[in-house]
């Protein structure tokens, strides 16, 4: 039987020379109807430019297939030329055979019309759809993708709405014609796990009721076991291995599918949690770090002049301590309040209240005491760009009013080969640096003044899987060097099992259960805590089927002067609790 | 609405400081309205004439009294008598500013008409020969002064097609407007010219950010045709820079086009200011500032309005 879509030794290029720059080098694979292929790879594998080149959007991104063929059975049974085919008849393929949903829920949806006119387009286009019967049609794929109140949200435009309803609408645009094959290029990355869990399960629902084909690509080999039935390993544009789900996840051949499986953190349900705990040892070791009943709010006002009519209550009373050598995981979704948390522990938000300690002395809650330094999420970002590696490591030094002479030099020279970057790093600058190689240089910036606790916000979440791994590494051993606290932010449950001592999960605001990594991790007592934990996906559980729940995070918007009822808080086992839920 | 009250509450606060400003500028050029009016003839006023000549404008009194004088005025309507026409200020420039405001119209209509268009098209091709046409093109207007346009606009005509511009009195739109557009088309192209040279170059580069956003993709991952995609998904993302330069550059057309009005010979507010100035016809300047001030408000609440029209995210007034 002829398979949906056959690709045969695809070649795909980019810039002047196409054929000089090629970034996919010979790609084969076949596609069944109703099958689901997974592509997975780190960026820059050519794993996304494969799947642009299917619907040939890669000709407007400056790319240009140098060789190869693909061909896609149309629903008349007729077999379509994708590599060799016009543009006019290609927009008859875009959208009505073959749907695409994009990584950034958040941009790939035009800012300034309604999503319903976004979903009627594509009736339009295809179905040729004008009038009420495109906004019917509107409102039943939006009621497909199960968004509750669909006809009111069809006059939404997409800043009214959160990245996991727009991901969702997007999937509505994507099917709306019901196309036989759905390209999903990495459409949770960007996504928290939760929702994630939810977009997955809709589109494992989605796919069994209309029985369209998938190519699902994703960097994250965990979630491809919920999936898929095929899975293609690409590296520098090549497929390195391709088979069956259980043939690749239990017996990979390629040395490159072995380290993605084996070298690269995946949940294990509090298995794999560092053995290393402090915490024990000494009881009367004094805490590196203490956070005494810490609240942030923004006040709202209407304008300048007038007063708040109510607050953001970012952060609700949060008190956790972090002893010497020992990492304590925060753990929750974006909006939680785990990086106001952060900064407020660096004074870069003032506090409402609340104290913190750090070592001995007792610092005030407008400023933290220097030995707090911080490593941030975007390693690109992060770094000046004008400055040189030397400036950059001088930086900490200067602003605390330190001056850079011998002394600082060898120190900035000891800590870049600790971090296990060239000595001669010093002269360049941060864009002759991979991503990876930037985080070792921001994490040598953050130890400059010999801290005692590093907050790490989300530091691993912007590099590929087998950076994350390295740099997860360099930081346990640094801690053992050092003696270091982290304060380690993230919302990447696998990543904080391989190097938290402790977790503390946080939902709206407030600590709901904090303990030692392995049972917070293996026993989840909150519900929240076993909503997250449930949400993960692992290579375990193949072609699980997750509940779709369209609950939403509760507002944190409370009237003024709110304040939360005290929490009660029940123990189990002698460093575990949870709050006790109403 | 609130947020319009709160707007229109702020223009008075500035329309003071304004008048602070020119009032106080406007007196620190040295000479004063008699020696400007009479001339070398002033020197033979006697002193008692020159005190009783200052008495009648006003100038006799401290700066402060004039200027309280002045505001006082203004509440009441009262801008106070040019001294060159001898009539109320407020008569003199809204005299005027029917010209200005369509000369400024019909320019930015010619700017946007010819600039938008010629941005897209170098958007839509970009780094092709026609885009980098187009570029030169623009360059072109925008650097050369409106007098040599201007110049140049004339001398072809005549020297080569041995037609004038419309010149002699100037006719009102609504009593003649046949020949009101004649006499106006000219200067409106000249002055429109530099204008659509810097809308062609913000719409281009507006228009190739938005090109490359996601949702473009998206709305291609669809199947839209391409003109689709430029005037459905692209466009309206990239208005806001375009609206923005066409809101500066149309405030900045009501002050009056002071070269092109004197090319052309029109009567607008800009040889007006101007020749106020050199008479020290105080009054008449600070009244006409004011005014040019408070038309420039007017247009920069109105482009904020437009945001608000042209990209749902932006509420007004919130913070």
């Amino acid at each position: 039987m002829t398979p949906l879509l056959s690709v045969r030794d695809l070649h795909v290029g980019f810039g002047r020379d196409p054929q000089a720059n090629e970034v996919v080098r010979g790609i084969s694979f076949d596609l069944a109807d109703g099958e689901t292929l997974a592509i997975v790879g780190e960026s820059g594998s050519g794993k996304s430019v494969t799947a642009l080149s299917i619907n040939r959007l890669i000709d407007f991104g400056g790319g240009r297939i140098t060789g190869g063929a693909m061909k896609l059975k149309r629903a008349d049974g007729s077999l379509f030329d994708l590599t060799s085919a016009a543009e006019p008849q290609l927009r008859g393929i875009r959208g009505a055979e073959i749907g695409m949903i994009f990584q950034e829920p958040m941009t790939s949806l035009n800012p300034v019309l309604t999503i319903g006119s976004q979903i009627e387009e594509s009736f339009r286009l295809h179905r040729g759809l004008t009038g009420r019967q495109a906004t019917a049609a509107a409102k039943d794929a939006l009621d497909r993708v199960r968004i509750p109140d669909a006809a009111r949200r069809l006059k939404y435009t997409p800043n009214q709405l959160s990245g996991g309803m727009l991901q969702r609408v997007m999937i509505a645009i994507a099917l709306a014609c019901n196309p036989r094959l759905l390209i999903a290029d990495e459409p949770t990355t960007a996504l928290d796990v939760t929702v994630q869990a939810q977009i997955m399960a809709l589109l494992a629902e989605l796919k069994r009721e209309t029985g369209m084909s998938v190519i699902f690509i994703t960097h994250d080999i965990g979630l491809v076991a919920g999936i898929a039935d095929k899975v293609m390993v690409m590296q520098n544009g090549q497929a390195v291995e391709q088979g069956e789900l259980n043939q690749i996840l239990d017996r990979p051949r390629h040395p490159y599918t072995q380290h993605l499986l084996q070298d690269v953190p995946h949940f294990a349900r509090g298995g794999a949690t560092r053995a290393d705990g402090q915490r024990d040892k000494d009881p009367h070791a004094e805490p590196a770090l203490k956070v005494d009943g810490l609240v942030v709010r923004f006040p709202l006002k209407s304008n300048f002049f007038s007063r708040a009519t109510g607050a953001v209550h970012a952060v609700d009373g949060v008190d956790f301590d972090l002893m010497p050598g020992e990492t304590l995981a925060i753990v929750g979704e974006s909006g939680s309040g785990k990086s106001t948390t952060a900064k407020a522990v660096l004074g870069l938000v003032r506090s409402t209240r609340g104290s913190f300690s750090v070592g001995a002395r007792k610092a005030s809650a407008e400023r933290s005491a220097k030995p707090v330094q911080m490593v941030f999420q975007n390693p690109y970002a992060s770094l000046n760009p004008r400055l040189a590696i030397e400036s950059i490591l001088a930086e900490p030094v200067i602003a605390n009013g330190g001056r850079v002479d011998t002394e600082t030099r060898a120190k900035m020279a000891s800590l870049l080969e600790r971090v296990g970057l060239p000595r001669n790093s010093l002269e360049r600058y941060p864009h002759e640096f991979s991503g990876g190689q930037r985080q070792r240089l921001c994490i040598a910036r953050a130890l400059m003044l010999n801290p005692s606790v590093v907050v790490l916000d989300e530091a691993v979440s912007a590099l590929d899987v087998s950076v994350q791994a390295k740099v997860l590494e360099l930081l346990v051993e640094l801690q053992r060097e050092f003696g270091l606290a982290y304060l380690f932010i993230s919302h990447d449950i696998a990543v904080v099992e391989r190097i938290a001592h402790r977790i503390a999960v946080i939902y709206a605001g407030q600590i709901v259960e904090i303990g030692d990594a392995a049972s917070v991790l293996s026993k989840p007592k909150h519900s929240y805590t076993k909503k997250l934990i449930a949400a993960v996906p692992t290579i375990d559980r193949r072609r699980e089927h997750f509940e779709i729940d369209t609950r939403q995070v509760p507002s944190l918007v409370r009237p003024q002067g709110f304040e939360p009822a005290p929490a009660l808080w029940e123990r189990f086992g002698s460093d575990h609790m949870a709050r006790v839920e109403a | 609405m609130i947020y319009l009250m709160r707007r229109l509450a702020t223009f008075p606060l500035v329309l003071l400081g304004v008048s602070i400003l020119v009032f106080v500028a406007i007196r620190m050029v040295p000479g004063d309205s008699i020696t400007a009016m009479l001339g070398t003839e002033a020197g033979l006023l006697t002193p008692a004439q020159r005190d009783s000549l200052a008495a009648y404008f006003g100038i006799d009194q401290p700066w402060f009294v004039q200027y309280w004088r002045w505001i006082g005025g203004i509440l009441y309507g009262n801008f106070g008598i040019s001294v060159t026409y001898g009539r109320p200020v407020l008569d003199v420039i809204l005299e005027r500013f029917p010209l200005t405001l369509e000369l400024a119209l019909l320019s930015m209509i010619i700017a946007l008409a010819v600039g938008m268009p010629a941005g897209i098209y170098a958007a839509t091709h970009s780094e092709k020969p026609s885009d980098l046409g187009v570029r030169i093109v623009a360059m072109i207007g925008q650097s050369t002064p409106s007098f040599v346009l201007g110049l140049l606009i004339i001398y072809t005509l005549s020297a080569g097609f041995g037609v004038l511009p419309a010149m002699g009195e100037f006719a009102p739109l609504w009593q003649d407007p046949l020949r009101n557009l004649s006499q106006l088309i000219l200067p409106a192209i000249t002055l429109g010219f530099a204008f659509a040279a810097s809308v062609t170059r913000i719409s281009r580069s507006a228009m190739l950010d938005v090109l490359s956003d996601d949702y473009v993709r998206t709305a291609r991952s669809k199947g839209a045709s391409a003109r689709s995609v430029i005037w459905r998904h692209a466009l309206p993302n990239a208005l806001i820079p375009v609206v923005t330069l066409s809101g500066i550059e149309f405030g900045y057309l009501l002050g009056g086009a002071v070269i092109v009005e004197q090319i052309y010979a029109l009567p607008g507010l800009g040889r007006m200011v101007l020749d106020a100035i050199l008479q020290r016809d105080y009054a008449l300047v600070q009244g006409a500032v004011l005014f040019i001030a408070f038309n420039f408000m007017i247009v920069n609440l109105l482009v904020d309005l437009a945001y608000v029209g042209l990209d749902p995210r932006i509420r007004l007034g919130e913070q």
